[in-house]
């Protein structure tokens, strides 16, 4: 909302500066955007009188001018302008000055071999419109030496406030004004609107259909002004109108302009020649539209309010009128329409329609109802003063809707939720000036709340409004209450998980990244997505339109971005929720990573290779480890999502259905679909799955229990079938002898000469650790032959002899 | 004698002359072994008168140990060369690189909200959670945007596709839904922190389809905008770690406070940076406000006996003006020489007593 401080000013008696005002309107909760002081802008900017004006010795169409700035010796100036001529009152920028309209500065030039000592200035170069026919002629009677703004009135502040979607009343200079008085930046001075009598009954009729009268649209005012003559406004009206960005029309469209930002009170004239019959506001009839001003065709429903005549549908009441029962310069008799609309039904208007107008603006945040009358009497003032006329009576349909109920007040409630001391003479002060009534002080008190306020629900509302008119630099700064000396952790322990998930993954050189949420439909499908509940209604562009199953597809599209910017070895991770529903527990959330290219850059020591599938493992169980899972009960199954490569993935199992954790590499399909090339491998652990650690009474570690006897390590190379997993071999191995055996680690693998098609050689070393003797040849026989008969029963593999 | 001064300087050359410790050794058996000539001439000493045999023995066995000692000083002497020659051919080239060290990095995101974590966590808040697609009922209705409120407008929502009882499913656009569940889920005293994603459909320069927020939210019998006032002004000096932050109050409007309010921390700004706390100028960082009694109500409390604070703030934003980093799109991108640059180390672990940055 733009408005200028002398505009303000015709409201308010204040000697407050733009700034103090700007201020003061931030204080109080209309937050100031920008405050464009032209004044200052254009206070360099000076009267100058053109003595003389002859043609340039070197350039046709350029005049040589002596200026007199009213500064000493008259100046030498170069000029294009077709209507620079001696006599001249001009504006005048001396060396050193800013142009406005493009910021550059003014420097002794010569044009066409003569000096130019300044510029005589046209409306554009001022920034004041799109004039450059010539430079600005002022009256002749305008003072050598003074700024020229002051003259043309231009010496204005414009300030654009941010207005809340509570505060349409401040949408109108007049409510501007009555917030800053209350905050004691003046004294309200709004003119009153005194009634115009009619010298005619209105010719126009107005009817409202009964579903419009109980709700969209209570009351409809009008009147007929007969005999006006339209034509562009004068001079103040279109600088105004200017100044807050409004382009003039013509003085009757200029006059509902003005008073929809001096009264917030949005106003529709019609060319009365163009009406067939009556007006009649009623829900719209599917088929029926509406040739908007705003250039466009729209179409009407049935939940849309229309102006019509007998003919049809003239406009969108509340929003924007139409072309064909429009004013124009032609127009004699005026019909001006002053009516209420309920915020709900222009709002969903508004929405449907995506018509961008100052009426919608305002009465889908709820125009002062009674406002209704006074608008229509303003208008009928201003526009016989310029436009001359004869007004007819008023006519009313419908009738104004209810007061706002009145609100139950208690003064102690302001220190109570504000902390702000406030005396109760005060608050009822503020509250009067707000325009509320206090009819009772008693507690509690009895407040009425003015027409304009339909924002005030509650006591809560009450003690905002004395809140920001006292100030909010005037709070106390109180700390809370400690709930405890020493801090208590603010984190759940599955919250914990996630952080340490989070740095785990980062000390493992992988590094962390944000992705959106959504994903393309093409990707979410290929990881299993089909629930169309996930899908978004109105996504902003396709690549973010499925509400992602996995995290996968958004580390490898960011793997894709940056192997485009040469970037090929990488380890990304991503600690966030995957949606598997809309119900809040079918959110997961999940620590996911990919590798890709290569495990390091061409070095010199070696050790380089492509990422494997055991690079994406070890991140699982170093990640497993690090949060407590219980490692020695996991499984390792070789059953891969359908999107992983179904010989080069796995899950990780606790219990025959809980699965922790899937890694793998890509399914070469679902790489081709995401344009990821190379060695690529995933992991997903699921951070909610992982059970909880027991709550324990107390951080104790337990003893430490150390053997005294001495560790042997022996090894045993088994023949095993291709199909027979080292997990089940290396499990029969500890099982031979669960006290003795402390690790078994498989340190070879071999196929080829000496092992039979279809087997392999998997060589493991056993750590046995005694802990009551040290170990005799004849004991370690003996558990040497526990250990291969446990091979051979679960896995059929042999001793290699 | 003269001929044992003879052998004597004749064995010294020899040793002098051992080239490595086997010649050194010859040496040592030709002169001082069981059939060396020192040994050899001590074996004489039996036919000899006893006064000779004494004169003798004792120059022979002066001899024997003046050749033991060069032996000995020799040997060393050998065997520190062959040290010397064996380091030498040992000699790597120390200035070659090492082998890669992989560098993980943490998101500035993760970084601040744990930062905002441990600030909050001392000034006994925890930390409460929410899901993203959330219904009309917890993101508006119950913190009290009306059906059809243009503020619902202010809010770009992304929205799902209805649920099974035909009720509006979307992507919350705030923490704030975390309020209503928190209250719903909990008797108060309240005291709870929930950041998260969030989500708008905007994107442009400054903003993102998803971004994040962090929400607190106290409900007590005697909190009221001073202590809000308090907890934001404590909160900005420590995560900027500045010793004071210069903070103003702005009355603004959200429909589940009341009275609301934006806050604006001072800020200096530069040519192309901006300093956070002292200066002329302001900068927004969040909303706030006392919790609406429409939205205490909503919960099942009675807002004549609980009362308390609300605030929502960006937490995209504020990594942004800590760490000056420019382009809000950037954080979603993952590009690679972005997180290196930005990102924080593994071990960048922020807290109170160690401090939160380096």
């Amino acid at each position: 909302m733009k408005f200028t401080v002398n505009w303000l000013k015709e409201h308010l008696a204040t000697d407050a500066t733009a700034t103090e005002i700007a201020e003061k309107l931030t204080a109080i909760g209309l937050e100031v955007e920008s405050v464009d002081d032209r004044g200052a802008t254009l206070a360099p900017f000076t009267v100058a009188h053109v003595l003389t004006a002859e043609q340039h010795p070197n350039a046709d169409k350029l005049r040589l001018c002596t200026v007199d700035a009213g500064d000493g010796a008259p100046y030498q100036v170069v000029c294009g302008a077709p209507n620079a001529r001696a006599g001249l009152k001009v504006v005048f920028a001396r060396m050193g000055t800013t142009i406005p309209v493009n910021g550059m500065v003014l420097k002794p030039t010569a044009i066409r071999g003569v000096d130019s000592q300044g510029m005589m200035c046209s409306m554009r170069e001022m920034g004041l419109g799109e004039d450059h026919d010539g430079i600005i002629e002022l009256p002749q009677d305008a003072p050598v030496g003074a700024p020229f703004a002051t003259i043309l009135g231009l010496d204005d502040a414009v300030i654009d406030i941010a207005v809340t979607p509570n505060r349409q009343d401040c949408l109108g200079v007049a409510g501007i004004a009555r917030d800053l008085a209350a905050a004691g930046l003046g004294t309200v001075k709004t003119p009153a609107i005194a009634k115009i009598p009619g010298t005619f009954p209105c010719p126009v009729s107005v009817t409202l259909t009964d579903e419009v009268k109980d709700g969209p649209c209570p009351i409809f005012t009008g009147r007929l002004i007969k005999g006006v003559k339209n034509g562009p406004s004068p001079a103040w009206l279109k600088n105004r109108l200017e100044a807050v960005g409004l382009r003039p029309i013509s003085i009757l469209v200029d006059i509902t302009n003005l008073i929809t930002y001096d009264r917030a009170r949005p106003l529709h004239v019609f060319d009365a020649a163009k009406l067939s019959g009556g007006i009649h506001v009623r829900f719209g009839r599917d088929g029926e539209t509406v040739e908007g001003l705003d250039g466009k065709t729209h179409d009407v429903d049935g939940a849309t309010i229309i102006i019509a005549d007998d003919a049809g549908a003239l406009g969108l009441g509340g929003i924007v009128g139409g072309v064909p029962s429009s004013v124009s310069e032609a127009t004699v008799d005026v019909f001006v329409e002053s009516a209420h609309f309920d915020p709900n039904v222009i709002a969903a208007t508004g929405r449907r329609t995506g018509v961008q107008s100052d009426a919608r603006h305002r009465f889908e945040r709820g125009v002062d109802p009674k406002s209704a009358l006074d608008g229509l009497e303003l208008a009928t003032r201003l526009i016989l003063d310029l436009c001359g006329g004869a007004p007819s009576e008023v006519v009313v349909a419908g009738a104004f809707p209810a007061d706002f109920p009145d609100q139950t007040f208690r003064p102690f409630r302001v220190e109570k939720l504000t902390g702000l001391e406030v005396p109760e003479s005060e608050m009822q002060r503020i509250l009067e000036k707000l325009g509320f009534g206090v009819t009772s002080t008693t507690m509690p008190w009895t407040v009425t709340v003015p027409s304009w306020r339909r924002d005030i629900e509650g006591e809560a509302d009450l003690v905002e409004e004395i809140a920001r008119i006292t100030g909010l630099d005037k709070l106390p700064v109180e700390p809370m209450p400690s709930t405890s000396v020493v801090p208590v952790p603010a984190l759940s322990p599955a919250q914990k998980r996630n952080r340490l998930s989070r740095r785990l993954l980062a000390t493992r050189g992988m590094v962390e990244t944000v992705n959106y949420s959504f994903i393309p439909e093409s990707h979410a499908a290929a990881f299993g997505w089909s629930d169309p509940a996930l899908k978004v209604a109105n996504p902003i562009s396709v690549e973010m339109a499925v509400m992602r199953p996995h995290l996968v597809p958004s580390l490898a599209a960011a793997a894709v971005r940056n192997a485009a910017r040469g970037n090929t070895d990488l380890a990304l991770f991503e600690v966030s929720g995957t949606y598997h529903g809309i119900a809040p527990k079918d959110q997961k959330t999940i620590a996911g990573g990919l590798r890709t290219g290569y495990t390091a850059p061409r070095q010199w020591q070696g050790g380089r290779r492509p990422v494997d599938v055991f690079d994406a493992k070890a991140d699982v169980f170093a990640l497993l480890a690090e949060l407590g899972a219980p490692i020695t009960n996991l499984t390792v199954a070789a059953e891969a999502p359908a999107w992983a490569h179904p010989g080069q993935s796995g899950a990780v199992k606790l219990g025959p259905k809980t699965v922790l954790a899937t890694f793998g590499a890509l399914h070469p399909r679902v790489a081709r679909l995401l344009d990821l090339e190379g060695p690529a491998v995933f992991f997903e652990v699921d951070l909610d799955a992982i059970p909880a650690a027991k709550a324990r009474a107390s951080k104790e570690k337990g003893p430490l229990v150390l053997s005294d006897f001495q560790a042997v390590s022996r090894d045993f190379a088994f023949l095993a079938d291709d199909s027979v997993s080292a997990e089940s071999l290396i499990r029969a191995v500890r099982g031979a002898d669960k006290m003795l055996i402390t690790d078994v680690s498989v340190f070879d693998l071999y196929r080829g000469q000496g092992v039979p098609e279809g087997k392999v050689s998997v060589a493991v070393a056993v750590r046995l650790e005694p802990k009551d003797k040290t170990l005799s040849e004849q004991d370690i026989e003996a558990v040497s032959a526990k250990i291969v008969a446990a091979v051979a029963k679960a896995t059929g593999a042999t001793l290699r002899g | 004698m003269s001929n044992l001064n003879g052998l004597e300087a004749e064995v010294l050359a020899a040793v002098d002359a051992a080239r490595d410790l086997a010649a050194l050794d010859e040496v040592r058996v030709s002169a001082l072994g069981k059939k060396g000539r020192i040994t050899d001439l001590m074996k004489t000493l039996g036919t000899m008168a006893p006064d000779e045999r004494k004169a003798f023995g004792a120059a022979v066995n002066q001899v024997k140990d003046r050749i033991a000692e060069a032996i000995a000083a020799r040997k060393t002497t050998l065997e520190d060369e062959a040290l010397e020659a064996r380091l030498a051919t040992e000699r790597v080239d120390v200035t070659l690189p090492i082998a890669h060290q992989p560098a993980g990095r943490i998101h500035p995101v993760t970084q601040v909200t744990e930062e905002c974590i441990e600030i909050f966590g001392a000034m006994g808040f925890s930390l409460a959670e929410g899901p993203d697609i959330e219904d009309d009922e917890h993101n508006f209705t119950a913190l009290n945007f009306p059906p059809g409120h243009p503020a619902r407008e202010m809010h770009d929502t992304f929205f799902l596709p209805p649920n099974g009882a035909g009720e509006k499913v979307l992507l919350r656009t705030h923490t704030s839904p975390v309020q209503i569940r928190t209250m719903k889920g909990k008797t108060p005293p309240i005291r709870v922190i929930a950041p998260g994603r969030t989500y708008r459909c905007d994107s442009d320069q400054t903003h993102t389809p998803m971004f994040h927020q962090i929400e607190a939210l106290v409900i007590d019998k005697d909190i009221h905008m001073g202590h809000l006032k308090a907890t934001i002004e404590h909160f900005a000096a420590a995560f900027f770690e500045v010793e004071q932050v210069k903070i103003r109050f702005r009355p603004s409007f959200f429909p589940f406070t009341e009275p609301s309010a934006e806050v604006d921390i001072g800020c200096a700004r530069s040519k192309d940076s901006i300093r956070i706390g002292q200066g002329d100028d302001w900068l927004e960082i969040m909303g706030c406000g006392m919790v609406h009694p429409n939205v205490i109500r909503n919960c099942g409390l009675d807002p004549d006996e609980w009362q308390g604070f609300a605030f929502g703030m960006g937490l995209d934003r504020i990594a942004m003006l800590k760490y000056g980093i420019p382009d809000l799109r950037a954080f979603f991108e993952s590009d690679l020489r972005w997180l290196r640059h930005y990102g924080f180390a593994a071990l960048d672990l922020p807290t109170l007593g160690g401090g939160l940055s380096r």
